[in-house]
């Protein structure tokens, strides 16, 4: 909209990933809007680690994610569908063989 | 081509996979959303200012300290939303602006005062508790962010809730006056509550596409007596009543029957002359001025140092 009365130019968005635990992965946990990097990490705890969800956040400045289209999904991930051989049930074992 | 893409989305959506941001969705998809998630994000905003109305005069430490959680709570669920809204296109600026110049609506529950601390009681008992029987259906919204916004929103809201039916209780233990103002702030919240679930189904003309696109899960009059069964039962735990002659256990229909709901107040309110909707709002838009040289220095602070980094 242009008839903004505040037309000022908005903080940035920032996607927060959060560790909940020593050993895990970093996971996405939703954005939030901060002038820093800084600032986002620490409206991140307040926003997302009210309730000890977290003891690592990362703060990713939403315009540097790159993401793959939902639209090439088809093409993009089909050619791992006939390949069963790549799990392990793929395989029939003997009855013998134990511990594989 | 269009039609094509629409069979192909009501497709996905009946097959319960998650609608994403980048996914392509009807465009009224997209506004209807919008426009929920948005005055949803505003109510809990809002909805920090008639509790935060107590927080100085709570009676003890500890109901202080819990209040405070409580709202800073709240400030979080407006912050997951409009994220969560912001995915699907619209600026935080813009919704912002909608609010403050009352192009967007949020609930109609917070342009009622809190006169008294048992408000801060029957807020979580019944707003609070109106809200989690209204969002957990929310959690399997078919559109992925706002669902996953909804399920953290419901992990915190039971808190809420509790702590709310806890203030009551104790008034309920306590002295004659303690319990005569309890009931007072029952009888005042009690039929603004069981009016947000908003307005009958057959005046509701939006919920039938809301609910085809599965936004939304369940019809209001069902959601409303479903609240209704609970707090009928609730109330009798807490040891006062419910400020409805007509309200009554229907063997047949194995649900209570209730009063006629007052609609027109309900209008009033929502048309901008509930008793507290200036002050609400010009509370926001104050709040929201007075920040603005924080937001100015902090923008000012960033781009120096980042021009400093670059230098470097
Ligand atoms: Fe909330
Ligand atoms: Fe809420
Ligand atoms: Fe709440």
């Amino acid at each position: 909209m242009s008839t903004h009365s505040n037309s000022k130019i908005e903080w940035p968005l920032w996607e927060i990933f959060v560790r909940s635990k020593q050993g895990l992965d970093h996971k996405h946990v939703g954005s939030l809007h901060a002038a820093d990097a800084a600032m986002a990490i620490e409206n991140a705890r307040d926003v997302y680690t009210r309730r000890m969800e977290g003891i690592s956040i990362w703060a990713v400045e939403s315009k540097n994610i790159h993401a793959s289209n939902p639209d090439e999904a088809g093409s993009l991930y089909d050619p791992a569908n006939d390949k069963a051989y790549r799990h392990p049930t793929f395989y029939d074992l003997p009855d013998e063989v134990k511990y594989m | 081509m269009q039609n094509q893409q629409d069979v192909f989305f009501q497709d996905k959506v009946d097959k319960e996979i998650r609608i994403e941001p980048k996914d392509w969705m009807p465009e009224k998809y997209r506004q209807t959303l919008i426009r929920q998630i948005s005055q949803h994000a505003h109510s809990e905003i809002i909805g920090m200012l008639p509790e935060g109305n107590w927080i100085t005069r709570a009676p003890s430490l500890r109901r202080k300290a819990i209040l405070l959680a409580k709202v800073q709570d709240e400030a979080g669920h407006g912050l997951y939303l409009y994220s969560a809204a912001e995915t699907l296109g619209i600026s935080r600026d813009e919704m912002y602006h909608q609010l403050h110049t009352g192009k967007a609506k949020y609930s109609s529950i917070f342009n009622y005062p809190t006169l008294s601390w048992a408000d801060m009681g029957v807020i979580g008992w019944l707003v609070d508790g109106a809200a989690i029987m209204n969002q957990v259906p929310l959690c399997r919204s078919s559109y992925g962010p706002y669902a996953r916004a909804m399920v953290r929103v419901c992990k915190e809201e039971s808190f809420h809730q509790r702590q709310g039916f806890d203030i009551l209780y104790t008034l309920g233990k306590g002295s004659e006056a303690q319990r005569k103002m309890a009931q007072d702030a029952i009888n005042r919240w009690w039929w603004p509550s069981i009016m947000m679930f908003g307005p009958k189904d057959d005046e509701s003309p939006n919920s039938i596409q809301s609910m085809k696109w599965k936004i939304k899960r369940f019809s209001n009059d069902e959601l409303r007596q479903k609240f209704i069964d609970v707090c009928a039962e609730q109330v009798k735990v807490l040891g006062f009543t419910l400020p409805d002659k007509d309200l009554k256990w229907n063997e047949a229909r194995k649900h209570y029957d209730f009063g006629t709901i007052n609609w027109d107040e309900f209008w009033q309110v929502i048309q901008g002359n509930g008793p507290c909707n200036k002050e609400r709002l010009d509370a926001r838009k104050k709040a929201w001025a007075d920040g603005e040289w924080v937001r100015d220095a902090a923008t000012a602070y960033a781009t120096k140092k980042t021009a400093k980094n670059k230098a470097a």
